[in-house]
């Protein structure tokens, strides 16, 4: 028996730690660490030196001083008495106000777009590829601009809206949209409203649990329940039932004009709008162009496949095609909600107030503390998108084709 | 049996028929197309009052513009004396008489050939590596033309330029010399070090002793008179050709089997994905000076490319990750197979296929850079944007929103637009697969 000796053991050398492939990675890495931390330590020593001799030394206690300024949209209290730190929280609210609506509208806007496209309608999918391509290649930026002049400049004056105005209202008196912003009206709770809602939470689960006794119906016995209006029906008639025995406790404020402007409602400012309206067209487009790839991925053999089944179109969209394309569309459908929330910093051009306005603006060259206020901002951003990027990681994991 | 009696058979073609007026040409079109069912009629017709809409409103607008006026209130003039009055008419006088404003900010007015020039340039510059039908020995060409460009743009002494490209001819032959005879890891190493401790030390004296025997200049332009569209394509060309090398590496870093590389590599993209452009421009003009040696005060200008570029980067490192993965394992076992070492197998066998698979995603990059060189408006600079501000702030062309904002668009549509057919024309060209 021939037996394998190891090799003699070489006495280290140190060149090894460049030309032996063992080592080598690890001479890289420890070579790269130190630099980085050499770095880290320079731009450290030299903040140091450079705060001292302004005499600011980092620290957070501005955020619980009083802030003094107003801020002109807030979703919880807050006046000028209040500290910059609730300041911040009312910049970090709006922010996700923003965000949030920006991504409903955009979504259905880019699904829409999306699906229209791939139309055999000539008419409508050469319209939708012009809004595709003419949002995507002009910066956001005057998008965002464009629009806010457009409401301002060419929307009429509250005064317009008396009697014998230029301007009427629109949807049956409701809705009116004027250069101060759009006057939409505004539900009032009272008691018995929060019975109403929680029979609409309770019928939503309903809902959703019918829809899975549906589903396990369909795989464990092959019997398929219609789905669409029962879970409507368990949706929308107990709601309305709670509504009207409890003699309609939600109702309608309706904004009516006194004097110069409109009183009551909501007013949705015009910046909010502008901003809005942008982010939600500009990240539709991308949405569209995401939802169309999605759909087109899917190759022809899979519809060929359900047609050959047996299944007509509407089935073999809802069973073969979209499952399919949404593991495809849901991850830069993801990232794209990330962007547009990323993007609604872009709220400094039409001064709407912002985590990046209220924290970074008016906090910032009030206290003059640069350092912390964009340290948290970044901060804040950051976790943002950290949070998304769990989201879809999960997703991904779960949504993976499973391959050999 | 003859079948001369057989009259029932037809013994001459009959002449084709026309088919139905319904079954053919633009009705038959139109109706399988716009009017297939109740759904698609409603679509169209809605589309197409939507299309009548806006070109009944906008074409009174363009049609009746006036463009030759000094001013706002001028042009309102003509237009009431020649149109009528308070009829919808824009104003392109305002592109007629402040377009150098928009495309050269406040450059210098006898030198607007330089810019115009080094884009001629950059362009011709650039062909060879974006069409592989123009041979090969022309991309030295492609590698000496950012020093021109960056002399032509910024001016100042020849000899300061070429001092400085220089050093990369410097480290050109240390890599090929140290790499030869000790290595690639000596070879990078000793080339950045020797090429950085040229830049620190010898440049200088170098480029100052020639000037002084031979001057050969053209007029310094400082930073802060680029403005229009020069300073959105300086910006934007810089940060694209410098964050691919950067966004590759940062991909190759966070696929790394090295631990602190791949970590580092995550960490820096992840940080850089995370926060919006507009706060790291600021962090650019607001706090970056803290954390550099007291006294430094560099360009703002060069801060921001150096921004853009970082954040293009994290985002092409991204897309270029998703193109390493979409390769088959089989690719790197059989590189590895052949023997070839790491930057081999990425140089012949990954990376070129890795890129093809992403050229749409870097594309897309590129455009996005390119369209968020506006933002640097926040921070004091004059793109395109900051300009109509300025525009706007004179006596001449108060109250002037649309007609700016309609030129600045269509600029950047054509470029954004052309840039995204190239990638389809690359997409299609670089096609293997037979379909």
């Amino acid at each position: 028996m021939t037996t394998l000796t190891d090799t003699p053991k070489a006495s280290f050398r140190l060149s090894m730690l460049i030309y032996d492939t063992r080592y080598r990675s690890l001479t890289i890495q420890v070579t790269t660490l130190g630099m980085v931390c050499l770095g880290i330590f320079w731009l450290g020593y030299n903040a140091s030196v450079n705060l001292a001799k302004l005499g600011l030394q980092p620290n957070f206690s501005f955020l619980s001083s009083r802030a003094g300024y107003d801020i002109s949209q807030s979703l919880i209290e807050y006046d000028s008495s209040f500290t910059h730190g609730r300041a911040a929280l009312v910049g970090i609210v709006n922010t996700l106000l923003v965000a949030v609506l920006g991504c409903v509208a955009a979504t259905l806007i880019g699904v829409v777009a999306g699906v229209l496209r791939l139309s055999k309608n000539w008419v409508v999918s050469r319209l939708m590829a012009v809004y595709v391509e003419g949002f995507r290649n002009v910066p956001l930026l005057l998008w965002i601009i464009l629009i806010y002049a457009v409401m301002t400049e060419s929307t009429p004056q509250p005064r317009d809206f008396r009697e014998g105005g230029a301007a009427s209202m629109l949807l049956d008196g409701s809705v009116a949209i004027t250069n101060r912003g759009v006057y939409i009206p505004k539900p009032v709770f009272e008691s018995g409203s929060m019975a109403v809602i929680a029979v609409l939470v309770l019928s939503f689960i309903g809902a959703l649990l019918y829809r899975r006794y549906a589903r396990k119906m369909l795989f464990t016995q092959g019997r398929l329940l219609p789905m669409v209006w029962p879970a409507l029906a368990i949706l929308i008639v107990p709601t309305l039932v709670a509504f009207f025995a409890l003699g309609g406790p939600i109702s309608l404020n309706y904004p009516e004009l006194g004097g110069f402007n409109f009183a009551g409602g909501i007013q949705i400012s015009n910046p909010l709008m502008a901003l809005w309206v942008a982010l939600s067209l500009y990240t539709g487009a991308f949405i569209a162009e995401i939802v169309r790839a999605g759909i087109m991925a899917i190759s022809k053999g899979q519809t060929e496949a359900a047609y050959s089944l047996g299944l007509r179109p509407g089935r073999t969209m809802n069973l073969v095609i979209l499952p399919q394309a949404m593991r495809v569309i849901i991850p830069p459908l993801i990232s794209q909600f990330l962007n547009l929330t990323k993007n609604s910093s872009l709220a400094i051009a039409v001064g709407y107030p912002d985590v990046r306005a209220t924290l970074g603006g008016i906090t910032l060259n009030q206290t003059g503390r640069a350092l912390e206020c964009m340290l948290l901002i970044g901060l804040f951003y950051l976790a943002i998108s950290l949070a998304i990027s769990l989201v879809m990681n999960f997703y991904n994991n779960r949504m993976q084709m499973k391959e050999r | 049996m003859s079948d001369k009696n057989v009259s029932f058979v037809r013994t001459k073609m009959l002449p084709q028929s026309e088919p139905p007026i319904g079954q053919r040409g633009v009705v038959k079109w139109i109706r399988e197309n716009l009017f297939s069912s109740w759904l698609n009629a409603i679509l169209t017709l809605v589309s197409i009052w939507l299309v009548w809409f806006v070109v009944s409103h906008l074409t009174p607008w363009f049609a009746n513009s006036v463009w030759a006026a000094e001013s706002l209130s001028q042009c309102r003039e003509i237009r009431d004396a020649t149109i009528g009055n308070g009829v919808p008419s824009a104003c392109f006088a305002v592109i007629t008489d402040r377009w150098q404003q928009l495309l050269f900010g406040f450059y210098p007015n006898t030198e607007y050939w330089r810019p115009v020039l080094a884009l001629v340039l950059f362009v011709v510059g650039i062909l060879p590596a974006l069409f592989t039908a123009i041979p090969r020995k022309f991309l030295i060409g492609t590698a000496v033309t950012p020093f021109v460009l960056f002399w032509l743009l910024w001016g100042g002494s020849v000899w300061t330029t070429a001092a400085g490209a220089l050093g990369f001819v410097i480290g050109y032959y240390a890599f090929k010399l140290l790499t030869d005879r000790a290595g690639l890891i000596v070879g990078v190493g000793g080339a950045v070090g020797i090429s950085f401790a040229y830049w620190l030390f010898a440049a200088g004296p170098l480029g100052d002793a020639l000037h002084s025997i031979l001057p050969i200049g053209i007029q310094y332009v400082e930073s802060k008179n680029f403005g229009g569209f020069t300073l959105s394509v300086v910006i934007g060309v810089s940060g694209i050709i410098l964050s691919l090398p950067l966004g590759i590496l940062l991909a190759l870093g966070r696929k790394s089997d090295m631990f602190i590389v791949n970590k580092l590599s995550t960490g820096f993209i992840e940080v850089i994905r995370g926060v919006p452009l507009i706060v790291w421009l600021f962090t650019a003009s607001l706090i970056l000076n803290y954390f550099l040696p007291p006294g430094t005060n560099f360009d703002l200008m060069l801060r921001v490319i150096i921004m853009v570029t970082l954040f293009s980067a994290a985002y092409i490192a991204e897309v270029v990750r998703g193109g390493l993965a979409a390769l088959p394992k089989g690719q790197y076992e059989a590189a590895d197979s052949l023997g070839l070492d790491y930057w081999k197998s990425m140089r012949l066998i990954i990376l070129p296929q890795a890129l093809k698979i992403s050229i749409p995603g870097i594309v897309n990059t590129f455009i996005g850079l390119f369209k968020d060189t506006t933002l640097v408006v926040f921070i004091g600079l004059f793109d395109p944007i900051g300009l109509t501000n300025a525009i706007r702030a004179s006596t001449n062309w108060n109250g002037i929103y649309w007609e700016l904002y309609v030129f600045i668009g269509l600029m950047f549509f054509v470029f954004c637009y052309s840039m995204g057919r190239y990638s389809l024309y690359l997409e299609k060209k670089l096609q293997r697969e037979h379909r």
